[in-house]
């Protein structure tokens, strides 16, 4: 164990440059480059709110707030993922040359997706605040669900990139379980009248359903649902661990197949 | 004597060839209902056992697909060997296929700290060097540029330049003394030259018989993943030789050869 802290610190500088690497080139050769990350999920919201504001929104002058802070928890947790499943392959020229240990790529996918995600979170401070959303003791909380959130993304990312290096069909199929997961985490609509009925176990399922709920709780100025904060918790750590034995028996044999 | 600085104890690595790829889920499965999972094994090196000295510069030779960058790839910790052991001591320095690693989007100036990174350098240290290495490269005029509108060759350079930066215990040397134009060629030369009087431990691969010669104090021939000679270069690059010869005349002369024989007796 020390031996591995000891050699997570001599890479720490890679760390960083991977990362760096990810965010500058997000954005590299647009004119507006990071305030993309801004722009973006500000327009995506107002479309949003057009589209679904008046139909689900039932008027409610905070709909923005809703769709936009449900909207950045969920592309982050799709980004990430996504990056994560494709970073051994995007990385085989590395990869195959010198030796880096390989939970390095991963790590570093799903961080740079975080702190663009962090970054784009100033846009809901805004939207917020000129909605009139008055910040309570609560929002304090929001830091859970937003750490609860990163390791979600890690743990399903450690076992995407795994599985991605000998099945490419993981990049399809990954592509259409995150949009059942998108629609099953209530980014634009209401939950409670869908909560209450049959079909409710299928957002208690989804672990992202619980996040985003409790991280809008924290906004609304409302206590956290422990149970969904204990359930996405422990979906996030078992899936993690699950990822890393996974990564860690198989990565000898990436190279071989990259 | 000098001091033992590379091990290499009985390392087997084994690759599977599956006669067609299995990458899909649906082959994945079906070929494991049917049974069909079975791959063919493929040892490309086998029982691979040496070590060397500090100050030791060994040219391995043998013919394509002998196993020679398979071996050097194992010794630098790319691939993780099937059986037996590396053991390695000091900072190795791989010389790889230069430039491979680059970001192509990233200028210059950004790859020598991603790749210097990479290869285990400390910001400080790069910092303090940034200087040296874009001057030893030469390419001054496009360290800004991205590394995508390089020409192959400026890529090397700027390979060679960052990954030698440093004073390793032991350097990797897969054909790379043959990049760039000719003046370069000679700086990289008199840089690996120079490296050699400070007893780096080296291991060479080329197929310029000429050149082993010329750096190597001692050879190894890999045959099909195992070592059929080791020893001193002189010996070694003899049997060698008589091997190529051999192996062209058998393909091309092997009749006329035999009535050369007739003639001399």
């Amino acid at each position: 164990m020390k031996k591995r802290v000891k050699g997570f610190m001599q890479y720490r500088f890679l760390l960083g440059q991977l990362v760096k690497k990810g965010i500058k080139l997000k954005y590299r050769r647009s004119y507006l480059g990071i305030v993309w990350s801004l722009l973006e999920p500000l327009l995506t919201m107002i479309v949003l709110t057009l589209i679904f504001g008046e139909l689900l929104g039932k008027g409610d002058k905070t709909y923005p707030v809703y769709v936009l802070s449900g909207r950045l928890l969920y592309t982050f947790f799709n980004l990430g993922t996504t990056t994560a499943l494709k970073s051994i392959r995007n990385n085989a020229g590395m990869i195959k040359k010198v030796y880096i240990p390989k939970y390095l790529y991963p790590l570093a996918g799903v961080l740079f997706n975080y702190i663009i995600f962090l970054i784009s979170l100033i846009v809901l401070v805004a939207v917020g605040a000129v909605l009139g959303i008055r910040p309570t003791i609560y929002l304090i909380q929001a830091v859970i669900p937003l750490a609860v959130l990163f390791l979600l993304t890690m743990g399903f990312g450690m076992i995407l990139a795994t599985v991605g290096v000998f099945f490419r069909d993981m990049e399809y199929l990954w592509g259409v379980v995150s949009m059942l997961i998108m629609y099953a985490s209530a980014i634009f609509y209401h939950p409670e009248k869908i909560l209450q009925g049959r079909k409710g176990f299928i957002l208690k399922l989804n672990p992202l359903f619980g996040v985003i709920h409790n991280f809008r709780s924290a906004i609304f100025g409302e206590p956290m649902y422990m149970k969904y904060l204990w359930y996405s918790l422990g979906v996030s750590v078992f899936c993690l661990i699950v990822g890393c034995i996974m990564f860690y028996r198989k990565q000898d044999e990436f190279i071989l197949n990259i | 004597m000098g001091k033992e600085i590379l091990k290499v104890d009985h390392v087997g690595m084994k690759f599977n060839l599956s006669k067609e790829r299995v990458d899909t889920f649906k082959d994945y499965i079906l070929k494991m209902v049917k049974g069909q999972l079975n791959y063919d094994e493929f040892w490309a090196l086998k029982d691979v056992t040496f070590s060397l000295e500090k100050g030791d510069r060994l040219g391995i030779l043998g013919v394509n697909g002998a196993g020679k960058s398979t071996l050097l790839k194992v010794i630098a910790g790319v691939f993780r060997p099937t059986e037996g052991t590396v053991t390695r001591k000091g900072k190795i320095v791989p010389l790889l296929e230069l430039g491979a690693g680059f970001e192509p989007q990233y200028t210059g100036a950004e790859n020598i700290y991603l790749y210097g990174a990479m290869l285990g350098y400390s910001k400080e240290f790069i910092d303090e060097r940034f200087q040296e290495i874009v001057q030893f490269s030469g390419l001054k005029k496009f360290i800004d540029v991205p590394v995508q509108n390089y020409s192959s060759g400026m890529k090397s350079r700027l390979g060679f330049a960052i990954a030698t930066i440093v004073e390793p215990e032991i350097l990797i040397l897969d054909e790379v003394l043959s990049v760039g134009d000719g003046r370069f060629r000679k700086k990289s030369e008199k840089k690996i030259m120079d490296m050699f009087d400070k007893e780096v431990t080296v291991l060479f691969v080329s197929h310029h018989l000429e050149q082993v010669q010329r750096l190597c104090n001692k050879a190894m021939i890999l045959e099909q993943g195992q070592i059929t000679a080791f020893g001193g270069i002189d010996e070694v690059s003899e049997i060698y030789q008589k091997m190529m010869d051999e192996d062209v005349d058998g393909v091309l002369f092997g009749k006329k050869k035999k009535k050369r024989k007739d003639l001399l007796l």
